[in-house]
């Protein structure tokens, strides 16, 4: 096909050619066929608008927000039922619960892209040497995995922050500590594919070095499965994060964290359920937008696991 | 026996018309068979034809195991004077492994891993017969025998992955074989196998077979092996029939993808240079 | 989740060529440094990461007196590789110090506590396996009928709600407005009086001892923090469930089973399911694992008397001994069940039993 060809050609063809033209063409074109398969999932795209909307509430908190979300009316606003004028209720303090929510969004996305940033890499590096280096070194890195596998998660995390202290980035700290094992194995898995193909020989014998090879050709071709994981890793993370923050080990007063605002409003569960209930029907929805996402993304880019 | 053989009924065993199976798939519907007419008596019926070229799936729709999302239609599809299609889906599954049985191509993945070989060749006579446990293991131990298993009592009790591949495809046709079919349905039965243990297996069957009068279409690609082994050949191509024709008027066959599949084949003694390529026209399967 | 199936899978792959004894030998190498794994990462959290570890387990309020006491009997004198030689001894022998908090070894404290959170985890295992099993079959076989949509909302939801949070509007529900559960705690105050349990899983003890009054007190007690775990568990089993059914019921010994003229039941039930089931010990072992865990928020909300609340209520109190022995606790657990379900594994799959 030429390029004069390709100018006739609707976009949407020419993307879908069987012939790409070029290797851009290809990429464009598998990315087009992820976008479509992910698109067609109506599940997927809710969990994609979710998380977009997160993103725009946090960006635009100040906007959004009517009050602020850490002085309150202590005198005339205590504990108000929903209305019009605070359209969650109040808490305790006097707060526009409303308001505090358009706030916790950025701490939800700070703790998220936090522990994904710090332990996503680490599960990189640990899974792509162990499996680029084999022998006793990929025995030792999986065994250390392993070990960190069969840990149970949350206790885990609840015994870091008590050593160091209650706070939100400690808490991001502990649970990126906790949640790398799986992102190693799943580097590793994709390394062992890889590693005998042709195309790392070719590269081996044109004289890489391996720190370069595992840098530049092994870690890019375990993104996908490892942006998979992540986003579906995300939901837990919320999850341990409120529950962190509940406990009073995560989030401080009066940071609008969602779930120490459950905590506060814990007291008053019986009579005035908005407190609590606003918060965590918040961490609901995002946590489902991620789990949707989630499942949309590794649908379209691993077809393998479609079924599950 | 509960299929009697003596009831040999003047009109074929299997009569198939036109029958089709249809599967829509994200990219449209797939024709996968595509008219296919051929009757059955009490003879031996070999199929061959490329991979894909529908053979399996015609297998499957007269035994009523087509997925359910595909469709199957035809003019008419006869098992015994029942028609198949229209039958209460209860009783085309007393018919299965009752009266028309099916051996797949590989036994390593067709006997259920976790339950003894026993109890797998047992079930399917329990399904159709009353019997007490008792005389089902005595029969399951006799069918074992007349598939040459020399240790009955011994296979009886092991699990599938326990036996070799020409054992396990021996302990399938016992488990098909056991309810005393007429018609036995054999997709590729010995693809799986080793070369040497091909041939033992296909001998238990033929001498079965014509013990018992069982009608048997034998799906393969090997023409060759067909041609000795069957009474008639029908020759798939694209999801269509283009040829038929008796196994001993093989050498005079017209259609040139037949022509084609029988060059294909390597023949002693002969040096081929060079190797020839099965030739496929869009026409023949229009 | 994909733990276990990456643990099923590897389980089966290997399977074959391992014999019983190497892999028990594997099976002990594993279990040794996994623990030793955790009491690194607990000694780490608890000598290494606090500036006074003695502050950290005496709190500051402690007399200067003890507090040196202390130091040397946690032997902070000596070079950190003895440090910790010292620490897995005396873990070993089940010594983790004694708890500010309550006064008595922590070691005794979880003895008392430990059953209650038994008690709640086996009975939320029991109700997720009861209904999630059935549920992940009836959605896989059904795929995309009303009832795999409802799986999988269930699923979706329960893989997105904050545990603690629906506890809360649980309580709400069903004690506060419905009154068809007990307040939050074990036994009404009454019957902690006069009920003396045997094995400390209550509604073993009432029904052993005939106290029928006691029994269905016990139960409205734990009817709603099991459910709500129970739910949870539901959640992982039912979705396992059906990914390893779908699995099976794609395999060819199905179409075989078909051919035979089984009955779609027969197919099911009878065969898929018991190929699947062998996967499936696994998920319910992992799943009661995580119940053990997720009971630290579950027993906060309904303060259930069990280990949870006792961490937390250490958290509370910066009693750092508490807090660690439960984690060790907790974590030999989990790892132990973790262990166990992969050897029940290989003891279940017949293709493991030939060398
Ligand atoms: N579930 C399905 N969905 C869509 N198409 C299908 C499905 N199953 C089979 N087909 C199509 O039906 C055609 C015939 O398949 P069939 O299994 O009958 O071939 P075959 O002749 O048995 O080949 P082989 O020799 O490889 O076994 C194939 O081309 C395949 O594309
Ligand atoms: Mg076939």
């Amino acid at each position: 096909m030429t390029a004069s060809d390709a100018g006739s050609l609707s976009r949407r063809e020419w993307l879908l050619s069987e012939r790409p033209a070029s290797r851009m063409q290809a990429r464009l074109g598998r990315a087009y066929v992820a976008w479509r398969r992910f698109t067609a999932n109506r599940l997927a795209v809710v969990g994609l608008l979710i998380i977009l909307g997160l993103v725009v509430v946090a960006a635009l908190a100040g906007m959004l927000a009517p009050y602020s979300p850490t002085v309150g009316d202590l005198k005339n606003a205590r504990l108000l039922a929903p209305s019009a004028a605070h359209w969650f209720g109040t808490d305790d303090l006097g707060r526009d619960i409303y308001s505090r929510i358009v706030y916790g969004s950025r701490w939800t996305l700070y703790v998220v892209i936090l522990v994904a940033i710090i332990a996503a890499p680490i599960g990189l590096l640990v899974g792509t040497v162990a499996g680029y280096a084999g022998g006793w070194t990929d025995a030792i890195l999986m065994r250390i995995t392993d070990i960190f596998l069969a840990f149970p998660k949350l206790v885990l995390a609840l015994a870091f922050v008590a050593a160091l202290g209650p706070g939100i980035e400690n808490a991001v700290l502990a649970i990126a500590i906790t949640s790398w094992p799986p992102y190693a194995r799943i580097a590793r898995a994709e390394t062992l594919t890889v590693r005998n193909s042709d195309y790392i020989k070719a590269v081996q014998l044109m004289g890489a070095s391996p720190f370069r090879i595992v840098l530049r050709h092994i870690m890019p071709l375990c993104i996908s499965s490892l942006i998979i994981r992540v986003t579906l890793d995300m939901a837990g993370i919320i999850l341990t994060a409120a529950g962190l923050g509940f406990l009073g080990l995560g989030a401080q007063p009066p940071l609008p964290e969602w779930g120490a605002m459950i905590a506060s409003g814990r007291r008053f569960i019986l009579d005035q359920w908005w407190v609590a209930g606003a918060p965590g029907a918040a961490i609901l929805i995002v946590s489902l937008g991620f789990n949707l996402l989630g499942d949309g993304l590794r649908d379209a880019l691993d077809p393998r696991s479609g079924d599950q | 026996m509960s299929g009697n053989p003596d009831k040999q009924t003047k009109g074929a065993l299997l009569e198939v018309d036109d029958l089709r199976v249809t599967f829509p798939t994200r990219t449209g519907l797939v024709q996968a068979v595509r008219g296919v007419s051929f009757s059955l008596g009490r003879e031996r019926l070999g199929i061959v034809g490329e991979s894909g070229s529908g053979k399996s799936q015609t297998g499957r729709a007269i035994m009523g195991l087509t997925s359910p999302q595909a469709q199957v239609s035809a003019k008419k599809l006869s098992f015994d004077g029942i028609d198949l299609l229209s039958a209460p889906p209860r009783e085309r599954r007393a018919l299965r492994g009752n009266r028309i049985a099916m051996i797949l191509q590989d036994p390593k993945y067709s006997l259920d891993p976790v339950m003894t070989i026993g109890r797998q060749i047992v079930e399917t006579l329990r399904t159709h017969e009353k019997v007490s446990k008792a005389e089902a293991r005595e029969r399951a131990l006799e069918m074992l025998r007349a598939v040459q298993i020399r240790d009955p009592a011994r296979v009886f009790d092991l699990h599938p992955h326990e036996v070799s591949g020409g054992m396990g495809q021996r302990a399938m046709i016992a488990m098909m074989l056991i309810a005393g079919p007429e018609l036995m349905i054999a997709d590729e039965p010995t693809s799986a196998l080793d070369v040497t243990v091909q041939l033992d297996v296909l001998n238990i069957l033929d001498k079965l077979v014509a013990e018992r009068g069982m009608g048997l279409i034998f799906i393969s690609h090997d023409l060759r092996l067909v041609s000795s082994f069957c009474d008639r050949v029908v020759v798939m191509y694209a999801g269509k029939v283009v040829e038929q024709l008796k196994a001993s008027e093989l050498r005079d066959a017209r259609h040139p993808y037949t022509r084609g599949l029988l060059n294909c084949m390597p023949r002693i003694g002969f040096e081929r240079h060079p190797l020839p390529v099965l030739d496929r026209k869009p026409e023949w399967a229009a | 989740m994909s733990v276990a199936e990456n643990q099923a899978a590897a389980g089966r792959g290997s399977a074959r060529a391992v014999s019983i004894l190497s892999s028990l030998g594997r099976f002990l190498v594993i279990a040794v440094t996994t623990y030793l794994g955790l009491l690194a990462v607990t000694f780490f959290i608890g000598r290494v990461i606090p500036i006074d570890p003695v502050l950290a387990v005496l709190g500051d309020r402690a007399p200067t007196a003890v507090v040196e006491r202390t130091r040397r009997e946690m032997g902070l004198d000596l070079p950190l590789i003895e440090q910790f030689y010292i620490y897995v001894k005396s873990a070993l022998s089940g010594d983790f110090g004694t708890s500010v908090l309550t006064t008595n070894p922590v070691m005794s404290d979880i003895r008392r506590v430990f059953p209650a959170t038994i008690e709640l985890a086996t009975l939320g295992t029991i109700i997720g396996a009861v209904f999630g099993v059935p549920l992940g079959v009836l959605a896989a076989v059904r795929r995309g009928s009303f009832i795999d949509q409802i799986a999988r909302v269930i699923g979706l939801i329960g893989y997105s709600v904050p545990i603690f949070w629906l506890g809360l509007l649980g309580l709400v529900l069903f004690y506060a407005k419905l009154q068809w559960v007990a307040f939050p705690a074990r036994l009404d105050v009454v019957y902690e009086y006069t009920f003396t349990p045997i094995t400390g899983f209550y509604l073993l003890d009432a029904a052993m001892q005939g106290q029928w009054d006691v029994f269905y007190d016990a139960y409205r007690h734990i009817i709603l923090p099991a459910s709500l775990l129970g739910y949870f568990a539901l959640a992982y089993i039912s979705r396992m469930t059906r990914s390893f059914m779908l699995n099976e019921m794609a395999q060819e010994y199905i179409v075989a089973a078909r051919a035979k003229g089984l009955s779609e039941t027969r197919i099911i039930w009878g065969h898929a399911l018991r190929n699947a089931a062998v996967p499936m010990v696994t998920v319910i072992a992992l799943s009661y694992a995580s119940l053990l865990e997720g009971s630290v928020l579950t027993e906060t909300v309904f303060s259930w008397p069990g280990i949870g609340l006792y961490i937390t209520n250490s958290l509370t109190n910066a009693d750092m001994n508490a807090v660690l022995g439960g984690t060790i606790i907790i974590g030999s657990v989990f790892i132990g069940i973790n262990l166990l379900s992969d050897l029940l594994y290989r003891l279940l799959d017949p293709r493991t039993k030939a060398g």
